[in-house]
């Protein structure tokens, strides 16, 4: 069982009736070569890794290596009486800015796709844990759906900064994370391809301009964005907004803008913030 | 096209910040630590490019020494390998080659010697998403992932040395995935890297080291 685009994987799920992660997860099976069950104890330990990156700057808030963030998940943890934003949503931010603080502090993260958006999924899905009640297994069955979106996009496009910018980064996280929690919240593998072309409309030629060429500012933000691109896109494919533009489309219309971008918004600390006077200032011009 | 793993979206599992210049930068040392027998008594890293200039605050420094000790990329001790070095007696030091050229962004030279006094040099790339490859051995040019259970012989360039070594592995049931030979000149030392599907078994080092012309067998495991 194997499928190269968005549209062979919905029909894969109408033909065997499975929703998108039970597909990737026999996909991997059969080309991997190892049992579900070997595959989804692997997942939950992966599941194990976000969870702890996404909790412990809450309570124990870490500097970065590069001294430029560390302290922001928790601030706005503390906030949540307060929240603007509503619980889901600011709770996601929390624990996908903390999972950056923890990267940038050294500490151990899952990429997904990559480091520098290493949050996004994390965020959504545990802050659905804590407000739906998902189990430890439905988690680990979305990372599965989470991962086919990745991996349409590592085949047919570019999850690299270096090569498609942001979009390819954190915007493919945040596609992602909404189809993940489309197949969680009752949709249908169609809504959560759905949500993962929103997400990509909406990140559409998002660059990649870290300071002093680290992966902490604006990452560590734009991680918080990736989740409220990835929930708004989830809203939209459950309220049954169909989209124009499909899955595959958005993919590759965003790999060609990625590939257009200067090299100077590419991850080269060139262009974009890092160029700004105060990010030159922080960085002593590094 | 190779198989795209589920893993690698949701993975690897490894210490921030940077699959690049982090997890990759450990897969690096790691490997150079696979290949020269341990207790290390002194490295000494040559950064390039990208990792020349970003290196700090990547934690490049902190991630190859951490795997020139053993650690693997999701080992949280890495962080600490500057001080785990010095509790081992381990030298280390770093230097910065800003020459550009025909080099890739993250390159990095590292010379070890053992306890022992043997010594190595090596030099690998990261080349993103956490993946390595070790490009020379001792000034010879190769190309080496450590994906693979994989054999490195150092030998005599000279007739009958090749054939040796298929022998030996065939003797062995073991089916070869990749096979590659590498030489700086005729008639000098050269380097086959087998690479093997399955795990090569630790006999095979002594049934490659029987030939007179066979100098050393690593054996590396993924």
């Amino acid at each position: 069982m194997d499928f190269k685009s968005g549209a062979e994987l919905l029909a894969l799920c109408e033909k065997e009736d499975l929703p998108i992660s039970q597909v990737m997860l026999r996909r991997e099976a059969e080309l991997g070569e190892s049992s579900p069950e070997e595959l989804r104890h692997r997942m939950g330990r992966a599941l194990e890794i976000m969870t702890e990156a996404a909790g412990t700057p809450l309570v124990k808030p870490g500097r970065s290596m590069g001294g430029l963030i560390g302290g922001e998940a928790k601030r706005v943890f503390d906030h949540l009486p307060q929240s603007l934003c509503g619980p889901v949503l600011s709770r996601a931010a929390a624990y996908a800015m903390a999972v950056l603080e923890v990267s940038s502090s050294m500490g151990l993260i899952v990429a997904a796709p990559t480091a520098g958006s290493a949050g996004v999924v994390p965020g959504v899905l545990l802050a659905l844990r804590d407000e739906r009640g998902f189990s430890q297994n439905r988690l680990t069955d979305a990372l599965f759906n989470a991962g086919a979106v990745g991996y349409l996009a590592m085949r047919n496009a570019t999850v690299a900064g270096a090569v498609g910018g942001c979009q390819a980064e954190v915007g493919v996280a945040a596609a992602m994370a909404a189809s993940a929690a489309v197949e969680l919240l009752g949709g249908s593998p169609r809504q959560s391809l759905d949500a993962a072309s929103t997400v990509l409309m909406n990140m559409l030629g998002l660059v990649c301009d870290p300071v002093g060429g680290l992966v902490e500012y604006p990452c560590q933000n734009r991680n918080a964005a990736g989740v409220a691109n990835a929930l708004m896109g989830a809203e939209l494919a459950l309220s049954g907004v169909p989209q124009l533009i499909p899955f595959d489309e958005m993919l590759s219309t965003m790999y060609a803008v990625g590939r257009r971008l200067p090299a100077e918004l590419r991850e080269t600390a060139l262009g974009g913030c890092a160029a700004t006077p105060s990010a030159c200032a922080a960085c002593g011009g590094k | 096209m190779p198989f795209i793993s589920v893993f690698d979206v949701i993975g690897p599992n490894m210490i921030g910040p940077s699959s690049s210049h982090t997890a990759g930068a450990a897969a690096i040392g790691r490997l150079t630590h696979k290949m020269l027998p341990p207790p290390i008594r002194e490295v000494e890293f040559t950064l390039y490019g990208s990792f020349a200039k970003t290196y700090r605050g990547h934690g490049t420094d902190r991630a190859l020494l951490g795997g020139v000790l053993g650690f693997t990329p999701d080992d949280p001790r890495i962080r600490d390998s500057f001080r785990l070095a010095q509790e081992e007696d381990v030298a280390y030091s770093f230097r910065l080659d800003h020459t550009d050229g025909d080099i890739h962004p993250n390159t990095v030279d590292i010379r070890l010697k053992n306890r022992a006094g043997q010594e190595q040099t090596l030099r690998g790339e990261s080349l993103g998403g956490g993946k390595v490859r070790i490009t020379r051995i001792n000034g010879v040019e190769v190309d080496f992932s450590g994906e693979y259970s994989a054999v490195i012989v150092v030998q005599q360039d000279r007739p009958g040395v090749v054939a040796h070594i298929t022998k030996a592995i065939s003797d062995l049931g073991v089916n070869i995935a990749f096979m590659r030979l590498y030489r700086d000149a005729k008639g000098l030392t050269a380097y086959t890297i087998v690479e093997s599907d399955q795990r090569l078994p630790e006999d095979i080092i002594q049934a490659l080291g029987a030939n007179p012309h066979v100098h050393d067998v690593m054996l590396i495991q993924p």
